[in-house]
């Protein structure tokens, strides 16, 4: 099963390289990855998309502990939480596509950042479900290049006063 | 007043309570060199790094202090590795402090640079790259502080020369404060009581010691519970010298190389009481046919350990001292132990059954070839158990571990986890520079004493009594016995009949040098080597190249599935 695990760092040289090296030598693997700082800059944010069953998951959730510059592991699985990534997609246009192109954009919420003669750059930002739908609409105009960051995750307030 | 990153380093070390640090000198750590040439502490100068680090992790094990070493940078760090690996398969706590070439030419290819806190990232509990004096100081306390609390480990400490040559004002922490770093030493009350409920429901219970019950030092505590509950105890190699070898609840080592009545016991359980062990696969044989019967409770202090190999019904978490405590505590009145206790008649005559079928065995003919098991037992009959011994890896190992009989804890001294040849002799010269009126036995194998042969010179620049007994049977002899048994006796480069002769070598280095030929050469070979208390002594006991080690339980095989003498 496939979880999201946020982690906490310390901010200092070496930190990814410690917690890609505990995925590497302990067989555990990582499907994305993304990593900046938080509002205190001497802490920062892992977020690590990684599959496994229960066992895999439990011990990657106690390695990732154990390691001294790790400050706090939490798994979203199973709880109510926001997923979001963010993609930049140049895709091939043309005078008689370029309103169908712009028509995709608007439904997904998307947004046009940079227009050649030959191409529109849209910038998209959703869970990974909504980001495989709009890629695979504008997949038949020609997808030219197609870039996009790991996944981040904040878990949801619970509604109750 | 303001000191040099040397000067500070070396004041830290003392303040941390640091006696002795084994070393070698080199470029990068030129500026302390240069303190330690006032002697402000005992420096061991050896004649290879990676001596040095099994030196400090014999040092560790045989006190319980850190060991400490100090090395140059690039291969002069390069070469602690394999024993820095050592040290953190078997939780040693350890400091190693590498030299690094100035800041400014990191990651540049100078001369002597090496990336070694990349290199020793994923063995070591942790480790830095000094980059400015000021931390200097907050970092060695977090150094020692990580290294020998929560399970133990070694860590390493880069320093890069121009931070050595810094000068700064500086204060040494009291304390070390790491947000990310919080051991649990207290068990869970909830689970302690319903583990000890358990184990006093069982009729056949096994407890389990690893290394756990070394090094959280509590031998005392595991030795009080088993007596309480009447429970048979087995221990893992890291864990001999845990529970008294000599006690009659004792039923030796278990897996691959245990006795019978050990992996009898573990194959029959109702109740497995891991404590301060993690289910290795020398010790479990195939994994999903282990203790078949047993609901396991296990204890440890390090939560990755639970649960990793083997499914566990009752985890302890914390401090395996402080829960045995807390076990202790909760045992109810004596009326209803003695009640438990008379439940387990029926096992413990299973359990004697066992042992009576099959004990640990071998035949010494008076006539024939020396074999190796009776040169441990007249080791151990000379010393009458009261002697601290090292091994290397392989044969002698699993020899030392069954025929010697260790009551005490810290007494018995091996690579487990690594299985690192070359391990042991460094490792003697550490317990006796920690234990200088101690007996310290380095039993060795040809092939792997000659993996750190140099260190002899250090032993006797020290003049350190060590007694070094080879088992000098002229092959790799645990490779040998696998290719005699699973290899079709294809004996594939484990001949190193071209060797030094060691008494030779020993005189040549200024050391004692004995050979025993026959049987009855053995004892007084050994009375001699005992008197010899001025300098180190290589006993040669020539001995039966074709010697195997039973009990075995091939490997993916499970425990029950012993081939016997």
């Amino acid at each position: 099963m496939r979880h999201t695990i946020s982690v906490l760092v310390t901010n200092e040289f070496g930190v990814l390289s410690r917690i890609s090296g505990l995925f590497s030598g302990r067989g555990f693997n990582i499907e994305s990855l993304s990593v900046a700082e938080t509002l205190d800059p001497a802490v920062s944010r892992m977020t690590i998309v990684t599959r496994g069953d229960d066992k895999v998951i439990e011990q990657i959730n106690k390695q990732l502990n154990k390691l001294i510059s790790v400050i706090k592991v939490h798994d979203f699985t199973g709880e109510e939480h926001i997923e979001r990534e963010l993609a930049m997609i140049k895709v091939s246009s043309n005078q008689e596509n370029r309103a169908e192109i712009l028509s995709i954009v608007d439904i997904f919420r998307a947004k046009v950042v940079d227009v050649s003669p030959r191409s529109y750059t849209i910038e998209v930002t959703g869970d990974e479900e909504k980001l495989r739908a709009i890629t695979e609409l504008l997949r038949p105009f020609g997808i030219k290049e197609y870039v996009s960051t790991g996944r981040i995750a904040m878990a949801r307030t619970p509604k109750q006063r | 007043m303001k000191k040099n990153g040397a000067q500070t380093f070396i004041e830290c070390l003392i303040k941390e309570g640091v006696d002795t640090v084994f070393g070698f000198p080199g470029g990068a750590v030129l500026p302390i060199y240069d303190v330690l040439y006032d002697e402000p502490l005992r420096h061991i100068l050896v004649r290879h790094e990676q001596g040095a680090v099994h030196m400090a992790d014999g040092y560790a094990r045989a006190t319980g202090r850190p060991g400490v070493v100090i090395v140059t940078s690039g291969p002069g760090a390069t070469n602690t590795v394999t024993g820095i690996a050592t040290a953190y398969m078997d939780s040693i706590p350890m400091v190693v402090f590498t030299g690094q070439v100035p800041t400014a030419l990191i990651g540049n290819d100078a001369f002597q640079e090496a990336d070694i806190v990349g290199i020793t990232r994923p063995c070591t509990k942790h480790n830095y790259l000094v980059k400015d004096i000021k931390d200097l100081p907050r970092i060695i306390k977090e150094a020692f502080y990580i290294a020998t609390t929560g399970r133990p480990g070694p860590v390493l400490v880069d320093m890069p020369k121009d931070v050595l040559m810094a000068s700064a004002e500086y204060k040494y922490p009291e304390k070390a404060h790491i947000e990310g770093y919080n051991p649990t030493y207290k068990g869970h009350p909830g689970q302690i009581k319903k583990a000890m409920d358990f184990i006093l429901s069982c009729k056949r219970p096994v407890i389990y010691a690893g290394g756990g019950i070394v090094l959280a030092n509590a031998a005392e505590e595991l030795c009080a519970l088993a007596v309480k509950l009447n429970i048979p105890v087995t221990t893992t190699l890291m864990g001999l010298g845990g529970f008294p070898g000599t006690h009659p609840l004792f039923m030796g080592m278990l897996g691959m190389h245990g006795t019978f009545t050990a992996n009898m016991a573990v194959m029959n359980t109702d109740c497995l009481i891991a404590v301060g062990a993690r289910f290795d696969d020398r010790v479990t044989g195939k994994i999903d046919e282990f203790a078949p019967y047993a609901g396991v409770v296990h204890v440890d202090i390090d939560p990755t350990s639970i649960s990793k190999n083997i499914r566990v019904d009752i985890p302890i978490v914390g401090d395996v001292k402080a829960v045995l405590k807390d076990m202790l505590k909760h045992l109810g009145a004596a009326a209803s132990l003695r009640e438990h206790k008379k439940g387990l008649d029926e096992w413990h005559k299973q359990v004697d059954a066992w042992t009576n079928a099959h004990r640990l065995s071998y035949k010494q003919e008076a006539k024939g070839k020396i074999k190796p098991q009776f040169v441990i037992e007249k080791l151990y009959e000379a010393t009458k158990g009261r002697a601290v011994v090292t091994t290397e890896v392989g044969q002698n190992q699993m020899w030392a571990a069954q025929f010697f009989k260790y009551d005490k804890p810290r007494t018995f001294i091996t690579s487990g986890g690594l299985g690192t040849m070359g391990f042991g002799f460094p490792a003697a010269i550490g317990a006796q520079v920690a234990l200088p009126d101690a007996t310290v036995i380095g039993i060795a194998g040809d092939g792997s004493l000659q993996m750190n042969i140099q260190e002899l010179a250090t032993a006797v620049q020290y003049k350190l009594p060590i007694k070094i007994a080879i088992l000098n049977n002229m092959v790799l002899g645990m490779v040998r016995q696998w290719q005699e048994f699973f290899y079709d006796k294809r004996y594939s480069h484990t001949c190193v009949s071209v060797a030094p002769d060691f008494v030779k070598l020993a005189e040549a280095y200024g050391a004692a040098g004995l050979r025993a030929k026959t049987p009855d050469e053995v004892v007084p070979v050994i009375k001699e080597a005992m008197a010899i208390k001025d300098r180190p002594v290589i006993m040669d006991f020539k001995v039966d190249p074709f010697e195997d080690v039973y009990p075995m339980v091939p490997a993916g095989q499970p425990l029950n599935k012993m081939l016997l003498v």
